[in-house]
């Protein structure tokens, strides 16, 4: 920005001309240059500033502020008067010895495991076949499209599918699996129980491995075809390729779409919401779930914001480490 | 440098400014600003949001007639309306008349934004004595003033496929417990099941445990309020609901997931012979069930006749018409209470949703005469029960319910159901209780 508007400067005469003489008379009305130099960059950022404060941050610093009172029903309708209790809700949150602190923990670590999986399955997905559409074949475009329609479709109306697909008895997964492929024993539940998880990873990687695969893709138009043909001159085959060529240009874009991946993931409400309701069962019972169950549900915002605001420092941590180890290694590699 | 610093510290005092200042609505007892004007949240009690519009819209232009007060009609999703009303709650931007379900009239009483049905209020629609005991009981805590006024009222009675028990040479419906798991298993066979469940339905789980609770002489809270969850009445109770599938076998194990009134369609189509149900005619006709397909009796008990105690055999269901006490017509507010609680309004739209009226006089109409409703408001009259009256009874709801929708998922997975893993999940679920 700063290079854009030196050049304009220096590029204009006394009387308001350019040196290409009247081409330059169709310009914007001149703005005064301390308006331009000091005020215009904020006054653009002006609107984007207003609505990242009224969407983002004041609902944040109000969910902290609700964090340290006692926020139930009996306040709900004047929460100004809320007693202050501290740091009671944290420490009710994270008394591990305790069912609510054990509950939250539990869904910590369901939701990390959760979380990797999902993440690490639609990366794997998602570079795969942005691979093997690199090459131009023959109905190549409607394969991307297709690619992309989970990506597409309004999450709500797509989850709901699923969860009747996965229903036990009435369910397509079942069906397919019991009675057109033949797999014995009685039909498995899906939508409670232990493979609640199993459901919860499938519907969740179906919904975000095209995002990979769209960032990918873009990522690969980056890599020079010289590259290949020199490696390919040279002898390497289409392993060595990925392995010493692909995978390393793709470094940055992978660095930002594993972040963007993991805090979407770890994030993700609507999946587990309209696959089981405000009452997930244990083994899929990820963290924004329990948090929505702990306020909206037991109508105890307090211990609710509490739990957000723990998951918040999680979040800002695992980014500020993540950040720190990538930045660092590239710049190694830089060197 | 300087001047980030000073835009940051704005910000954040801008911030905690709102912050402060938010405080939600007033808790004045409403005023009259607005008195040609209402907003009113209807609950959806139809077949659809549109069906219930085009069913209130003339009654609420018959109000307009009378009184010259404009009412805004809003029909809220049973999905989104107990959300609705917190967010209205905590903002002190809500409706002037609102329906809530009355299991949440407690919990709604204790925000303190509800206004408070006393002596003086009542008077103003025609007094207290016009209303069924039990209706008002399930109107919020017994010790306070009702948050509400009950404007349709409904109970569980069993529901069952005429032919399925004839197939069975079952002749008439059971009346005791025993009796029913006697004919569940003559009529659990060949891919067809006895008695039909939504286990994953944390509502329906409570509305069932809790009269099995009463039959067991529990309550799952004592009269101070605090939960009893683990009592041997309350442990018994929810081990007797989920042995119908995990000891009885008489109801199939998908229903462990069921949540969507799924054991409806299975009743309609032949494959569950009972179901344990409230006012369920509109919604068998439209899965194309005749009138003579099936039959209706009370719940059963475990000996003897439906009564008091251990002998109930429903909650109270029901719809209460709420005012929120920040109103700006609050006169007019209570005028629409009282015109919704008629008897000529009470009498058309209870039969027209298929409910009882908690009006004693419109009660007597021959229009709940009909067998179905007979029962129901027999029911209503003489054996139901209110859930607890507490203000902790959303967490209830919420908690116990999952531990029940948890042993569901036990005996579907063939795993055992003891007196002690039910005492395990209640327990988990009192600790949980939080205040």
């Amino acid at each position: 920005m700063t290079a854009t508007v030196t050049t304009a400067r220096t590029g204009r005469t006394e009387d308001g001309q350019g040196p290409d003489g009247g081409r330059t008379r169709r310009r914007l009305p001149r703005v005064p240059d301390r308006i331009r130099r000091g005020g215009l960059p904020y006054l653009l950022l002006l609107p984007a500033v207003v609505l990242e404060l009224l969407v983002h941050l004041i609902p944040m610093v109000i969910g902290i502020v609700m964090s340290f009172r006692q926020l139930t029903q009996f306040y709900i309708s004047n929460w100004g008067e809320a007693p202050w209790t501290g740091l009671e809700n944290f420490r009710v949150a994270v008394d591990f010895d305790a069912p609510i602190g054990q509950a939250l923990l539990h869904s910590f670590f369901v939701t990390c495991v959760f979380t990797v999986c999902s993440v690490a399955l639609c990366w794997l997905f998602g570079v795969s076949a942005a691979i093997l559409l690199q090459e131009n074949f023959r109905g190549r475009g409607v394969l991307r499209a297709v690619f992309l329609v989970p990506y597409a479709l309004p999450v709500y109306a797509a989850v709901i599918t699923w969860a009747f697909m996965f229903q036990r008895d009435n369910g397509l997964i079942n069906h397919v699996l019991y009675d057109q492929l033949g797999l014995s024993g009685p039909p498995a539940f899906w939508l409670i129980g232990d493979n609640s998880f199993y459901a919860l990873i499938v519907v969740a990687v179906w919904k975000s491995w095209p995002f990979a695969f769209l960032i990918v893709m873009a990522g690969l138009q980056n890599i020079p075809r010289e590259l290949y043909e020199a490696a390919s001159i040279d002898g390497a085959g289409i392993w060595q390729q990925i392995r010493r060529i692909t995978l390393p240009s793709l470094r940055p874009v992978n660095q930002v779409l594993v972040l963007v991946l993991f805090l979407w993931t770890f994030n993700d409400f609507n999946t587990p919401y309209v696959l089981f309701g405000k009452s997930a069962p244990e083994a899929a019972d990820l963290i924004s779930i329990h948090i929505y169950q702990s306020s909206f549900v037991t109508w105890n915002f307090g211990s609710g914001s509490a739990m957000s605001v723990l998951l918040l420092l999680f979040l800002l941590l695992v980014t500020a480490v993540y950040l720190l180890l990538t930045t660092r290694g590239r710049k190694g590699s830089d060197v | 440098m300087r001047r980030v610093r000073a835009a940051a510290a704005v910000t954040v005092l801008s911030a905690l400014a709102a912050v402060t200042g938010c405080g939600g609505g007033s808790s004045s007892g409403g005023s009259n600003e607005s008195p040609r004007t209402l907003t009113y949240w209807a609950s959806n009690q139809g077949p659809s949001i549109e069906a219930d519009k085009k069913i209130l819209t003339p009654e609420l232009k018959k109000f307009e007639k009378e009184t010259g007060i404009k009412v805004k009609l809003e029909v809220v999703p049973w999905a989104d309306l107990l959300n609705r009303i917190l967010a209205a709650t905590s903002s002190g931007q809500g409706p002037d008349v609102l329906n809530i379900g009355n299991t949440w009239s407690a919990s709604l009483q204790a925000t303190g934004a509800l206004l408070p049905w006393d002596e003086k209020n009542f008077e103003a629609i025609g007094g207290r004595d016009r209303f069924v005991d039990s209706a008002v009981a399930s109107a919020g805590a017994s010790d306070q003033d009702p948050a509400a006024v009950p404007l349709y009222s409904l109970a569980y009675a069993l529901y069952y496929n005429k032919k399925m028990f004839a197939d069975a040479g079952i002749s008439a419906p059971p009346a005791t417990w025993d009796e029913l798991v006697a004919d569940g298993k003559k009529l659990s066979r060949d891919g067809t099941w006895a008695l039909g469940a939504e286990g994953a339905n944390l509502s329906n789980n409570i509305h069932q445990v809790f009269v099995l609770a009463k039959q067991h002489g529990a309550d799952f809270f004592d009269a101070s309020g605090k939960p009893t969850f683990t009592s041997d009445g309350a442990v018994a109770a929810v081990k007797q609901y989920v042995d119908f599938m995990a000891k009885d076998k008489i109801v199939a194990p998908g229903n462990a997931e069921y949540a969507q009134n799924q054991s409806l369609q299975d009743f309609s189509k032949g494959t569950t012979a009972m179901v344990l149900w409230q006012a369920a005619a509109s919604t068998f006709a439209s899965q194309g069930m005749k009138p003579d397909d099936w039959g209706v009796a009370p719940v059963p008990v475990p000996a003897g006749a439906p009564g008091a105690d251990k002998s109930t055999n429903s909650m109270v269901a029901g719809i209460n018409i709420a005012v929120f006490k920040n109103t700006k017509n609050v006169d007019g507010a209570k005028k629409f209470v009282k015109f919704m609680t008629s008897d000529k309004e009470q009498i058309l739209l209870n039969k027209t949703f298929g409910a009882i009226p908690p009006v004693k006089a419109a009660q007597e109409d021959e229009a709940f005469s009909a067998p179905e409703l007979k029962v129901l408001r027999d029911t209503l009259a003489a054996s139901a029960a209110p859930l607890p009256q507490v203000a902790s009874e959303s967490q209830f709801e919420t908690t116990v319910g999952t531990a029940v929708k948890e042993l569901w998922a036990d005996a579907a997975a063939g795993r055992q159901v003891t007196t002690e893993s039910v005492r395990e999940r209640l327990t988990k679920a009192q600790q949980q209780m939080q205040q």
